[in-house]
């Protein structure tokens, strides 16, 4: 790892350690971070959409036209369409003008509109309802794969389940009926399927909250602590003492500012104390 | 005032601190934990073990820098994978921090796979892995929904030339490759609603192949397409990723992240529990004093 390597790894473990410092409270550090990413992300994503959409999608495609024409001389000018159909967003700004913006905009929605509908209806809809009324319980298999597998899900317990619990969580949302009886206790039911399904939703949460962290742990340790302080397999080109102090540096700037709000948040309770 | 009075007065700060010692005592300290192979991951596993040389794949990355800890693993072991087999692949990426991300896995894979390996007791010489013959990297390109439904027809539409430049008829892969009636595997490893989108607009529309590889906040919303048939398998947050290195026998950052994962939510569990019998006990003690 060179010198310029090393010290952009720092810059990486010092904003991960100030993210994090807002666990403790709201402070200079991890509002620098934040500013840092919100700005890196915005300038970063207008270059992508240049290199990526407009360049290539517009400009390269009227390329072979005179720009001092408007491009009306290039052999593909019909690009110049969305071209000013993509200006007329910008009318938005003006309140005189604002009007104009509905135009692109009704052209846009309507045919996201038209895609969307038969594609979503059918995936998202009938194709769940076809697998719910089409589902037959596999009596052969019914604990599943290797004698009681609740994880098999072409078991036809795990079928049987999907079904039951299909339809309880339906008559759970069914309010022409007052919840009482055999219904009542249907729709109870139902409330449980759906209290598991969200205790499945948090426990994957918690997992990928705990995975944001591990990975940064990692980073500390095998991109810069490892590296940077020469322990590592590879040694380091050139690597020299004086990369050590600038770790040190960083960590004592935040054990310093801890210790600091701590003694403050110390004082204050005495004071009212 | 008794333990879990206290327990439910404790500054969430206390618990945070708690949280970071274990899980950085439990990445300091190395100790087995068990992969379980879930279905759902194997399915992908043995499709993909199960294609012949020369097969396509399409991996789309469709994630960004803050969903890498999770889906990032999931890539490397993938592609990885197919390489090994000789499979395939094609890139894309239809998330607009993806490219950057996508371009730094093939470099790291390429140079993984230079190196000879062993893997399931089977050795795999090393090879150099070239562009335009092993993979075509397409890039990004936004409205992915368009993009989608674009290159179902053909991917010269939406991508006339690769992420490098390339005229895609200059790759000797891509000759003939016209849409996804040539790929034998479609797999979306996403962390955001361009999953919705390869379902809607992609599997429902073309019929090919899908696989997930979804972040762990997502997984549990996508299990109902795996039991209507739409999707072929998902691979869920960082135990997927896991599971699949595992299958693999490729440990990577997934597996080493998992005694981590195991110690966070023995602590995470034992708080909920502690903190559910202090809201119980509370509530009778106020019951006791006629305060509810």
């Amino acid at each position: 790892m060179d010198f310029g390597l090393y010290l952009w790894t720092t810059l990486g473990a010092f904003l991960t350690l100030a993210i994090f410092s807002f666990l403790y409270k709201d402070n200079p550090f991890y509002k620098i971070a934040e500013h840092l990413v919100v700005g890196v992300s915005a300038g970063y994503f207008a270059v992508i959409l240049w290199h990526n959409g407009l360049s290539p999608n517009l400009f390269q495609r009227l390329n072979d036209g005179n720009w001092y024409f408007l491009w009306m001389d290039s052999t593909a000018p019909w690009y110049l369409i969305p071209a000013i159909l993509g200006i007329m967003m910008y009318t938005r700004f003006s309140k005189k003008w604002a009007w104009v913006s509905r135009w692109p905009m009704a052209l846009y929605i309507g045919i996201a509109t038209g895609v969307a509908i038969p594609l979503e209806m059918g995936a998202r809809v009938n194709r769940q309802l076809f697998a719910i009324m089409e589902r037959s319980i596999d009596w052969a298999n019914f604990f599943g794969v290797g004698g009681f597998n609740l994880l098999d899900t072409a078991s036809g317990l795990s079928q049987l389940i999907v079904f039951v619990g299909a339809m309880a969580a339906l008559i759970y949302f069914f309010f022409s009926k007052e919840h009482t009886g055999l219904f009542g206790a249907t729709a109870k039911f139902g409330i449980w399927i759906l209290m598991i399904g969200f205790g499945a939703s948090f426990g994957y949460t918690v997992m990928a909250r705990i995975s944001l962290f591990i990975n940064r742990i990692q980073y500390i340790d095998n991109n810069w602590l490892q590296n940077g302080l020469n322990t590592g397999i590879t040694p380091i080109e050139g690597y020299h003492a004086g990369y050590a102090v600038i770790f040190w540096l960083v960590v004592l700037i935040v054990v310093g500012y801890i210790i600091r709000e701590i003694m403050t948040y110390l004082k204050t309770k005495e004071k009212s104390a | 005032m008794d333990l879990f009075e206290k327990l439910m007065k404790l500054d969430r700060r206390w618990i945070f601190l708690f949280l970071i010692v274990v899980c950085v005592l439990s990445y300091a300290i190395d100790f087995y934990v068990p992969i379980l192979v879930e279905p759902e991951s194997q399915k992908i596993y043995d499709y993909v073990e199960n294609l012949e040389e020369g097969s396509i794949v399409l991996i789309a990355i469709d994630y960004d820098p803050n969903n890498m800890a999770e889906l990032h693993p999931m890539t490397y072991a993938m592609v990885e994978h197919c390489w090994r087999k000789k499979v395939k692949v094609i890139f894309t990426s239809l998330s607009q921090n993806g490219p950057g991300m996508a371009d730094q896995a093939i470099r790291d894979i390429s140079d993984s796979l230079a190196l000879d390996r062993t893997y399931n007791g089977v050795e795999f010489k090393g090879r150099e892995i070239v562009n335009g013959v092993d993979y075509c990297f397409l890039g990004y390109k936004p409205y992915y929904a368009l993009v989608i439904l674009a290159m179902g027809q053909d991917f010269r539409l939406p991508f006339p030339s690769d992420y490098y430049g390339n005229p895609l008829d200059s790759l000797p892969m891509m000759v003939g490759t016209h849409n996804y009636g040539d790929v034998d595997l479609v797999v979306d490893v996403s962390g955001g609603n361009i999953t919705d989108a390869w379902i809607s607009y992609g599997q429902s529309r073309f019929n090919f192949t899908l696989a997930l590889g979804l972040t762990g906040v997502m997984t549990a919303q996508y299990y109902p397409y795996l039991g209507s048939g739409q999707v072929h398998g998902i691979m869920g947050g960082l135990l997927g990723a896991a599971q699949y290195e595992q299958m693999c026998d490729n440990a990577g950052l997934a597996i080493d992240g998992m005694r981590i994962q195991l110690a966070a939510h023995v602590v995470i569990i034992f708080f909920i529990v502690m903190g559910n019998i202090g809201l119980l006990l509370e509530r009778r003690r106020l019951k006791r004093e006629g305060g509810i």
